[in-house]
Parts: C-alpha cells; structure tokens; sequence
C-alpha cells in the first residue's frame, strides 16, 4: 500500500500530431468506412466507399506532403518512442500510400469483370441471370434473399464492399510497421496489417475454392510465423529489459547477460518478419497465396506488404542490430543466398503466371536482403529506392495478368499467353516492357534499383553475395523472357482468351506503374535523392 | 522457486505448440497449437518482468491477449468458410494450390 502511495501520477507522453497525421487519417479513413458498410444501403456503397478511400489516401498524402517539407532532417521520436518518423519512414509512407492508392483502383474496378473481383456471391448472379424467381436449385438460395443481395433485376451486380475497410485496415497497420520504434509496437502494428489481408484473400466468390485454400494457408502459416516473432520479442525484452529498439542496441553493447537471449531473440524474430517479406526459405506460403488470392489483393500484397515487411526490418536490422552484425550477417547470407536461388530456379518450372511472378517475388527479396544487410546509408536509400521500383512495377504486372480473360475467369496459365501479341498488341507491349522491368534491364526501374542495392553490397564489403546475386538475376531473367517470347513468338491457339478492356480505374493503375517503372529507369537521380535524404533514428 | 524454472517450461510449452503445428492435421487444432505458442510467450513474458522487477512485461501479455483474441475472430471465421465449402477442415484436404 506504501509503494503504491509513492507512485507518481502519471503524465501522457506528448504527440506530435502533425507528423503521425498520415497514420491517423488513414486508421480513422478505415472506422468510417466500417460505419459505412453497417449504416449504408447496399446499392450505395460502391461508390461511397470508393470516394472514401480515394478521399482517405489523398488527405493522408497531403498530411503527408506538409510535413515532409517542414520536418526536421533528423527525424522525430513521439508517442513516448512507440514511432519514429524520420526520413525513411516518410518515403516509406509516401510509398505505401501511392501503392495503396493503385491497388484501390484495381479492386474497386467493376468493368474487367461484372461485379468486380469481389462480387457478393457468384452462385446468385448465376441464378438470376438465368430466371429471376425461380432459384432454389442445389444451394437453397431463397428468391428474396437473391434480390436483396443482387440489387434489382437487370441492375449490376454489387460487390462484397468489405474489402475497403480491411484494405484501409492493412494500409494502416503497414504504415504503423514501418515507422515502430519498439517491438511491441511493431507486433501490434503487423497483426493489424496481417489480419486484413488474410480475409481479404479468401474474399473472391468465383474461385472460391481456391481463395479460401489460399486464406487458410497464409493464415495458419502468418499465426504460426508470428508467434515466433512474439517469442524473439520476448527474448528480447529478457535481454534488454526493454522492448525499444535503442534499448536494445545500448544493452547489447555491454550487459552481463548472456548473448543466447539477444542472438536467440534476432533469429526468432526476424523469422517473423522475413516470413512477412517472403524471403528465402520462410516463402512456402507466397505461390499459394498470390495464386489463389483474387488478382487485386495479390498486387496490393506483393506491392505493399512487401515494403512495410522490408521497412520493419531495414530498421531492426540497422536501429537495434547495427552494432553487432558482424555476429548475424553470415547468417544473412545464407539466408539471402537461399532466397535467390529458391526463387529463380523454382520460378524457371512455373506453369502459371501469378506463381511465376510469386517466385520471382522471393528472388527479389533476396536482392532486397543484399541492401538491408549492408549497415551504411547507402543501404537503407538503396532498399528504399529498390521497394518503390519493385512495387510499381508488380503493381502494374497484376494489372495486367487480370486483364486476360477467357470463360472461367482469368487466364494464368503460361500455354493461354501464347501468340498474344498478335490479339492485343498494346497488352503484349506493356507486359514487355513491365517483365523486362523485373529482369532488371537497363532503361526501367529494375535495372537502376538494382544496380543501388548491388553498390550499396559492395560498398560494405560483401562481393561474393553480389556475384551469386548477379547469376541469380541472370537465370531470373530467363523465365521473364520466356513469357515474352511465347507472347510474340508463338501460335495462337484456338480457344485462347481474350483481353479485355480495361476500365478508368484498371487503366490508371496500370499507367501509374509503368510510367513510374520508365521515369525511375531514366532520371532516377530525383527519388533516389529523396531516399537518401535523413538516416533512421532510433 | 527460481524464475528460471517458468522460462524453461515455457520454452517447452512453445515447443509443444510448434510440433504440434507442424503434424497435427486438423485446422483447428493447429490454430489451438498457434495458440498455445502465443501463451507460452505470455508465460515468459511475465517471468522476465519479474526477473526485471518492472512491470512492462506483464502490460505486454495483455497486449497479446488482446491480439489472440482479434487473432481467434479472423481464423475462426476462415475455417469456417472453407469448412462450409468443403465439408472438412483438414489441412491435408486443402491441396488445389501446389507446384
């Protein structure tokens, strides 16, 4: 009773609103738009919800951009250390908004599909198509629940417009991954950016089968790999009596605890987070998931959740372990070196191409891990100059991939792809040109992200891995121009799918990609001044 | 009793839940397993505050509580949907997706 009349009131730790408003407007963008879906009629949540994304991005953007240009070079530590927006946070926000932003437009669209990829239940358009009132059938659909979900006969098709909320959900949580300053912080932050995506990817009504395997593969596995992330955390936290990142740099330059805990601790929690950013061997999860998952979610997943799982990890590594890596970069190695040859080997036998692009996602990560494991500025601006060309241009490539279509749906399959050039030549060129980006080529975006992120490996001392990296990306780009010559060097056959047309906002997305896929291959100096600008702070 | 007793049955209680992710083969059970995990940290959160003499290890098990729980709502409703579709929750039956 003593003890507790001693303790001092607590005083709240101050916030500095102005540089957490990104944060802020898009968590809150994300409880409207749940109030939406309760409070709204059916037929008017489309386009409610639509502007209110739109609406959400945009103002974080510009929250984002007042800041940006009067926030100290330093960077700032606030909410009693639980987030620290510094330089790297700010581009990575930036990033993650405008990529957000186009994997919006590709699941709202309804025009490449009726309903859109998420459309409410696909055994009910079935029904009523065929005759209105007359739908029991072998799913026991009842005729007034059909309408009530279908909208008016003749009426489009209204789409599953949860998936907003959750996408809003999962933009937030990644913007809070990416700027943690403690582990904590950072759990909650990637469970409020993993929940989300594991429901929206077994969302799609169409594929059902597929989407629901694929929701309860990344589930179980993302619980699984985040329960190792939360033990590490508490290793850590035994180590350094303290979960912030700073906390744990400071103690492990001199305690006498034993180096068991702090090593144990990494390990374990970085498994967490490489399982996150599909590295190496934690990527079981990623072909499954990117196949089954409907198109739209899969760009905003390889797009987004790849830069908030790299930005969490770029500031681990380099906050909390900078001082000691001489102790787990050789572990690193290993680790990037398996993800290289994983993805690019594997991705040489895929058959069908949204497996094929999540291969060539896992080669990529391991090109990443080269950039994040060299612990000098150069490092953390070239990985996050590498994310936004990366994410640009898989955001294009899912674009794309859910524009060929034939009766069942999207066409992914490799022998569907043949002779497209001579049918849409226009598609063909762009997916050239976005395929080429990947493979690195000189004049897109690929070829100077990764010409930064292999510099920077140098530079610290790791030639041997860049070597592996340069074979590695030269079997990758085997596999991208294989799809490029079957598209124009190949017969057509004879029920091959067509190609639609997009939509405004397919086609947005899509031109946003590739024109920031060009623009970073040829005047990359502007961004990469930008990344460059301001260190991490811890 | 020394503290160090509760951080080894913790590590054994994370183990058990691991294996038993790892060959269990009914969906449930393995999230019951993924649960388990998350509470054997809880376990060893506690200790270490109280090896620490602080109090922030046992505010973070609520913490994971907390997120267990949104955690439980999420993986029930996926198992049930693909319960619904498929009559089964065996991971094993699950098997579209491959190669």
């Amino acid at each position: 009773m003593i003890a507790l009349a001693q303790v001092a009131p607590l005083t709240a730790p101050p916030i500095d609103y102005a540089a957490i408003a990104p944060l802020l407007v898009v968590l809150g963008g994300a409880c409207v738009s749940v109030l939406f879906e309760a409070f709204l009629p059916r037929h008017q949540r489309w386009p409610a919800q639509v502007a209110l994304s739109v609406l959400v991005v945009a103002v974080a953007g510009i929250a984002l951009g007042v800041y940006a240009g009067s926030a100290p070079v330093a960077g700032i530590v606030t909410l009693a250390s639980a987030l620290s927006v510094d330089g790297p946070t700010l581009f990575l926000w930036g990033t993650l908004l405008v990529l957000g932003f186009g994997s919006l437009l590709l699941i709202a669209d309804r025009s490449v599909e009726p309903g859109g990829a998420f459309i409410a239940s696909a055994v009910e358009r079935a029904s009523v198509a065929a005759a209105p009132g007359t739908t029991t059938g072998p799913t026991g659909v009842d005729p007034e629940h059909v309408d009530r979900s279908y909208g008016a006969p003749g009426e489009a098709p209204t789409m599953q417009t949860e998936v907003f909320p959750f996408v809003l959900f999962a933009l937030g949580g990644m913007m809070a991954f990416v700027a943690a300053n403690d582990l904590l912080t950072m759990f909650v932050a990637l469970e409020v950016l993993s929940l989300p995506l594991y429901l929206v990817c077994g969302l799609a009504r169409r594929r059902r089968l597929l989407s629901q395997e694929a929701a309860v593969k990344y589930f179980l596995l993302g619980a699984f790999a985040s329960a190792f992330f939360l033990y590490g955390l508490a290793l850590l936290y035994g180590y350094a009596g303290s979960v912030k990142l700073v906390a744990i740099a400071t103690a492990a330059v001199g305690t006498p605890r034993s180096d068991a805990l702090l090593f144990g601790g990494l390990a374990l929690l970085v498994v967490g987070l490489l399982f996150k950013g599909s590295v190496g061997p934690f990527h079981t999860w990623t072909p499954d998931v990117y196949q089954g998952a409907p198109t739209p979610i899969t760009a905003f997943m390889a797009a987004c959740t790849k830069v908030a799982a790299f930005g969490a990890l770029l500031r681990v590594l380099h906050v909390a372990f900078g001082s000691t890596h001489w102790e787990w970069r050789g572990v690193m190695w290993a680790v990037a070196i398996a993800s290289m040859v994983i993805g690019a080997v594997l991705g040489l036998t895929q058959t069908d191409l949204k497996r094929m692009i999540a291969y060539s996602s896992v080669a990529h990560a391991g090109f990443l891990l080269l950039g994040v494991m060299a612990i000098t500025p150069e490092g953390v601006s070239s990985t996050l100059f590498y994310l936004l060309a990366y994410g640009f241009t898989t955001l294009a490539v899912f674009g794309v991939i859910s524009l060929v279509r034939n009766a069942d749906g999207e066409a992914t399959h490799l022998s569907q792809w043949a002779g497209l050039a001579k049918r849409s030549p226009i598609l063909a060129g762009v997916m050239t040109f976005l395929l080429l980006g990947l493979a690195g080529i000189p004049l897109t975006s690929g070829f100077t992200a990764k010409f930064a992120v292999f510099s920077a490996a140098l530079g610290d001392g790791m030639a041997p891995l860049v070597v592996i990296a340069l074979v590695a990306s030269a079997v990758a780009a085997f596999f991208y121009l294989r799809v490029i010559v079957l598209m124009y060097f190949s017969e057509t056959p004879e029920d091959g799918p067509t190609v639609t047309v997009p939509g405004a906002f397919t086609t947005v997305a899509i031109t946003l990609g590739v024109v920031v896929t060009l623009l970073l291959g040829v005047v990359p100096t502007l961004v990469l001044g930008w990344a460059g600008a301001g260190g991490l702070t811890g | 009793m020394s503290p160090t007793n509760y951080l080894l049955l913790s590590g054994l209680l994370f183990t058990v839940g691991a294996i038993g992710v790892l060959v269990r083969r009914n969906a449930i059970v393995v999230f019951m397993c993924i649960e388990l995990m998350l509470n054997a940290v809880n376990l060893s959160l506690v200790t270490f505050a109280r090896i620490n003499g602080q109090l922030d290890g046992q505010v973070m098990a609520f913490f994971v509580m907390v997120v267990a729980a949104a955690e439980v709502v999420v993986g029930l409703a996926i198992i049930m949907s693909i319960f619904r579709t498929r009559r089964s929750s065996s991971v094993d039956d699950a098997n579209l997706l491959k190669y």
